[in-house]
């Protein structure tokens, strides 16, 4: 363990902005956001969490795959990898585990998806532990942590005008050469305990038996109630650190054009719309049962891992206030019946 | 890294009008670089993503066989805005392609096997491919009987007609169309592909089905297929649900943990009873 000096900072972003783009929480108006910084002195930590995670530093909500030139008799595709190299720093332990869930999908039995994984590749990430969770936090739940190092390169612990740095990879190390930092001091590392141990969180959500419990619900009456409140916006899918859902569409221009892949959501009616008008998930219900269920038991089954971090932006987020941690008690709750459709 | 949304550029060397209600057009597609046709291998009731560039791209079942080098082959309906497109392209444009993509009919398992293939509608171009496939000299002989049951609205709706006469003339194919009402000049079977099925009744003896078609035909051929005692295991279905990457990322084509564009499209009936009913 190392330590920081808080007055060392911005030197140590401003040397990193010379070879990364540096993404860090900067306010905006009246929530965080991660945003590439041209300064160390626009970075707030003092911050619970950003409004949407740092997701779309490596999964952009908008980018172009490939642009195309259509030339004499044939065509002209150009590649659009970004290979820079970055630094997402100041995140949160359960948004690095986002990138861990992630990665299984991009990265899938059988395809790579390049636009990720270079980005991947390419990233360093410096987590920020919490030493106070919020009130919706219940990522403790899901094996993380307010201080887990799982997934990060680097874990800084706040212990009040010092970080107590912890080098969890070699690519982290990396990250620190030239600084010379010097080893945290027993006292530091006392606080750093004192800070771990006064972290508490006052939610959870109970998984135990819940898989279980999803593989025989999926007829269940329970969903025709469950998802009324619901109004579809999605504003759970958009700032939610696993959500992967994307669309593909084409814009031209004349010969020329760009392969564009946005966010989408399965909360949206059009998602699984067929050409025919045969619809899949024709109503919120079953788009609703779609988002639980994969989260809690499709990627559990593919994955071996559940789909989500415990962060709660979908919970501060909703404009309904539906609660995840309420639907999976409410589902906790049921008496298990075979499943009939 | 493979780049697995890179199109391969192709061009569209035949758009022909194959139903007789002008809906449905097949599309013969030459690789421009030799290497791509090369790299492109596929086999039976795999799929592929067409680009029509500047529109966008869709997914369409093979309907050429590997049998046939030099092209890709798609019957496609008019029915959005990608394939409103493709319909009005000129012969000579340059598409893209991207695949093959998705699992294929289980060849290997086939070997050896009676063969009873049943198609309606416009679902018949994955089974035209595997047909192809069987009816190839250098395959013929690893399967046991083809009996080919292909029914349409009317015959002007029936796809690949020279073909269809091709295969009438054959003795190594049982090849039995039908049409729904009776038309003037149509010597066929009339009768929906369901009834037709449990008057040619195919013996499930050492045999698999293949079936493609529309829903409401899969659900009254499925208690037939049963009562002539065909099990879950040996009847091979393909699903269709709204696809963009065809990598198993987007997130759409999930029929519970499955992926139709990654672990499917084909499915035995055994494997669709364990999912949803969300296809």
């Amino acid at each position: 363990m190392l330590i920081l000096n808080q007055d060392q900072l911005a030197n140590w972003l401003n040397q990193l902005i010379d070879t990364y783009k540096v993404f860090a929480p900067v306010k905006d108006g009246d929530h965080y956001t991660f945003k590439e910084i041209s300064s160390g002195n626009q970075v707030t930590l003092n911050y619970t969490n950003t409004k949407v995670p740092p997701k779309e530093v490596l999964f952009p909500r908008s980018e172009k795959l490939f642009c195309y030139r259509h030339e004499n008799e044939g065509i002209q595709l150009e590649e659009k990898i970004d290979e820079s190299k970055k630094v997402i720093f100041g995140l949160r332990p359960c948004d690095a585990k986002g990138f861990l869930l992630l990665d299984n999908v991009f990265n899938n039995d059988k395809y790579q998806d390049p636009y990720y994984l270079n980005r991947r590749k390419n990233t360093v990430l410096v987590g920020l532990g919490c030493n106070q969770p919020a009130t919706t936090c219940f990522c403790t739940s899901l094996g993380g942590g307010p201080f887990a190092s799982e997934g990060l390169d680097i874990l800084l612990v706040d212990i009040g005008n010092r970080y107590v740095v912890e080098v969890v990879t070699e690519k982290g190390q990396e990250l620190l050469s030239g600084l010379n930092l010097p080893a945290a001091e027993p006292e530091a590392q006392e606080a750093a305990r004192r800070v771990k141990e006064g972290a508490a969180l006052s939610t959870c959500i109970n998984l135990d038996g819940l898989k279980a419990k999803l593989d025989v619900i999926f007829y269940d009456p329970i969903w025709d109630l469950i998802h009324e409140k619901c109004l579809g916006c999605a504003a759970c899918t958009y700032s939610c650190p696993t959500c992967h859902c994307f669309d593909i569409v084409d814009e031209a221009e004349g010969k020329e054009g760009c392969r564009i892949r946005n966010w989408d959501a399965c909360m949206f009616p059009l998602f699984t719309l067929h050409g025919s008008g045969h619809n899949p998930r024709p109503t919120g219900k079953e788009r609703f049962r779609q988002r639980v269920m994969h989260k809690f038991k499709y990627f559990v089954d593919n994955f071996n891992a559940v789909a989500c971090v415990g962060c709660g932006r979908c919970i501060i987020n909703c404009p309904v206030n539906l609660d995840i941690r309420e639907v999976l008690a409410e589902i906790q709750g049921l008496e298990v019946r075979s499943d009939k459709q | 890294m493979k780049n697995p949304y890179l199109p391969l550029p192709m061009r569209l060397v035949k758009n022909f009008i194959e139903t007789e209600d002008n809906l449905i057009h097949t599309f013969t597609l030459e690789f421009l670089r030799e290497e791509d046709e090369k790299s492109f291998q596929y086999l039976p009731g795999q799929f592929a993503e067409v680009s029509v560039f500047g529109t966008g791209e869709a997914p369409f079942g093979i309907a050429s066989s590997p049998t046939e080098p030099g092209h890709l082959k798609f019957s496609v309906a008019k029915v959005g805005v990608v394939t409103t497109t493709l319909h009005q392209l000129p012969e000579g444009t340059i598409l893209g392609v991207r695949g093959p993509l998705g699992n294929n009919y289980p060849l290997e398992e086939f070997k050896g096997k009676n063969l009873v293939v049943i198609g309606g509608g416009f679902a018949f171009t994955t089974l035209r491919s595997l047909i192809t496939y069987i009816l190839h000299p250098e395959h013929r002989g690893d399967y046991g009987d083809l009996t080919v049951i292909y029914g349409a609205r009317n015959p002007g709706l029936l796809l690949y007609k020279e073909e269809l006469a091709e295969w009438e003339k054959r003795s190594d194919i049982n090849l039995v169309c039908t049409i729904d009402r009776p038309v003037e000049g149509w010597n066929g079977r009339v009768g929906f592909v369901p009834a037709v099925t449990k008057e040619v009744a195919p013996s499930a003896n050492n045999a698999y089905a293949v079936i493609c078609g529309p829903p409401v035909m899969i659900k009254f051929t499925m208690p037939v297929l049963e009562e002539l005692g065909f099990p879950p295991e040996r009847i091979i279905m393909s699903l269709e649900n709204r696809m963009k990457c065809g990598i198993g990322m987007c997130g759409r084509c999930n029929v519970g943990n499955k992926y139709v564009c990654k672990d499917g499209p084909v499915f035995t009936r055994a494997q669709l009873n364990q999912l949803p009913n969300e296809y």
